[in-house]
């Protein structure tokens, strides 16, 4: 029997939130070029985010930080089987949808690039390639839900190898959800109406006791201990950043935090995985950054 | 009845909470397990390898010692069914994509299979499907899917097609489909999944 392409449906809810799903107790790394994605993937990354630089080069370049060059992009995508994400900055729904056209997988709607919209984040849900987003507390992530965003992560502060923010804003995030079980109806709506998103979605974190997208850790992670710390915390998997090519040996450190991932509540595997990988990324304290030059501080 | 989900990688709770659910409707009195260890294979009665991505899911199987006990258990009868990426990992055969992610596959079934067949994310779908002798317009879901093919001379059977494309095998108590029949509240294939259980 012949199915016909027009009876087939695309870009559906469903299917971006599968796809999110499928990334799940995975590793999602940062990669500049095509050897660097070569890496990644021989190490088991789940997928790839193809950058133009890492986030701790951002910041050290400072100026207005844009989506890559779709060069960059089209010669990761070319280069890997696994998937490309790419970033899109804030608001900038002509980037995601270049992005999308590109074919990337998954666009990151990224405080790590230079906001482009100081009132509104992308409307996620009127494009057919998913969206991941940061967040620093439950109000940022369910609003991100309601806009159309397939998964989240915690914003963490990227490029500090610090993972201090990361934890942070995993713990806000979950301590909120909890507060959530103890609140009869008028007070969800009250949540509701704070949060700006509608009661069903609230009502929907209280009676799950988690948000109802994947939920993966970033902004900050640098080692395999780093990335178990937040796998027990409750993170479905993790994104790293400047952590891999910025150590001193990034296949081992890259195939380490695969492993440290899926070995997460092992200390003893845990430890002979953190054997012997060199220097992790240098690292940078959260109160040497002005608030001004905190990226987590980018959305609302 | 003991099923275990392989819990490396992927939409593993999917599979958990639609198996809980089956066996529910069935009125089946069973246990799910998540496998991350060698010797849960043997406590099993089933296993399922869910989506993911089988390049990493692969590598994992070495790295947890699973691999060598899986093979042993389904050579010796126990049922086992792969979804998305536990398609290609029940394969046989692959194609340069696998080849070059060096993937190293289950070799359980007489297929051959071809990663990403139907594309990127963007031309991922959903679609009613006929699956024969399981489910008419089962509600399938294909995510970055792979295509199957079988080997010469095999006694599989083709059980799904997407038109010229085959989604779904079934050979002997192994089965295997190119999408996510975790994703959606029709069970109607974990149910034949679990008959072969009783």
């Amino acid at each position: 029997m012949e199915i016909e392409i027009s009876k087939l449906r695309f870009g559906s809810e469903l299917l971006k939130k599968g796809f999110a799903s499928m990334q799940k107790g995975g590793v999602i790394m940062d990669v500049t070029n095509a050897d660097e994605a070569a890496i990644a993937e021989d190490a088991g990354a789940v997928a790839v985010m193809a950058l133009e630089r890492v986030p701790a080069d951002i910041r050290e370049a400072g100026g207005v930080a844009r989506m890559a060059d779709p060069k960059k992009v089209r010669e990761i995508l070319d280069s890997v089987d696994i998937p490309v994400m790419a970033k899109c900055r804030i608001g900038h729904f002509v980037e995601a949808q270049v992005l999308e056209s590109l074919g990337v997988d998954m666009v990151d709607e990224s405080e790590v690039l230079t906001p482009a919209d100081p009132f509104y984040h992308v409307d996620k849900s009127l494009f057919d390639v998913p969206f991941v987003c940061g967040c620093r507390n439950l109000g940022e992530a369910l609003r991100r839900i309601d806009e159309g965003a397939a998964m989240m992560r915690t914003k963490g502060e990227a490029g500090t190898g610090n993972i201090v923010e990361a934890v942070r804003h995993q713990r806000t995030v979950q301590g909120a959800i909890h507060e959530l079980r103890k609140k009869d109806k008028h007070e969800l709506r009250d949540a509701a109406k704070l949060y700006g998103v509608p009661l069903e979605l609230v009502q929907e974190v209280a009676d799950m006791q988690r948000l109802p997208v994947v939920n993966f850790a970033a902004g900050g992670i640098a080692t395999p201990a780093d990335a178990a710390l937040m796998m027990q915390m409750g993170s479905d998997g993790v994104f790293v950043g400047s952590g891999i090519f910025k150590s001193e040996n990034p296949p081992m450190m890259a195939e380490a935090i695969v492993k440290s991932v899926m070995h997460y509540d092992d200390p003893e595997t845990l430890a002979d995985i953190s054997d012997g990988l060199g220097d992790a990324m240098p690292g940078k304290n959260i109160d040497d950054i002005p608030e001004s030059e905190r990226l987590q501080e980018r959305g609302w | 009845m003991r099923v275990g989900v392989l819990g490396v990688q992927g939409a593993v709770s999917e599979h958990v909470r639609t198996l809980i659910k089956t066996m529910s409707e069935m009125g089946l009195d069973g246990d799910v397990e998540v496998v991350r260890k060698g010797d849960q294979i043997k406590k099993i009665d089933a296993l399922i390898i869910p989506g993911g991505e089988s390049s990493t899911i692969s590598r994992l199987l070495d790295t947890f010692e699973l691999r060598e006990k899986i093979i042993s258990r389904v050579k010796n009868g126990m049922p086992i069914m792969g979804t998305c990426a536990g398609s290609v990992l029940l394969s046989s055969q692959g194609d340069e994509a696998v080849e070059r992610s060096e993937s190293k596959l289950l070799e359980l079934m007489d297929t051959s299979v071809i990663r990403n067949a139907f594309g990127r994310q963007r031309e991922s779908f959903e679609c009613l499907l006929d699956i024969h002798g399981i489910a008419d317009s089962f509600h399938a879901v294909f995510i970055r899917a792979p295509e199957l093919a079988l080997l010469p001379g095999s006694d599989a059977k083709v059980i799904a097609e997407f038109n010229d494309k085959i989604v779904g095998v079934e050979q002997g108590d192994i089965l295997s489909f190119s999408f996510h029949p975790e994703l959606t509240d029709d069970v109607r294939i974990h149910r034949y999944f679990l008959e072969k259980l009783i």
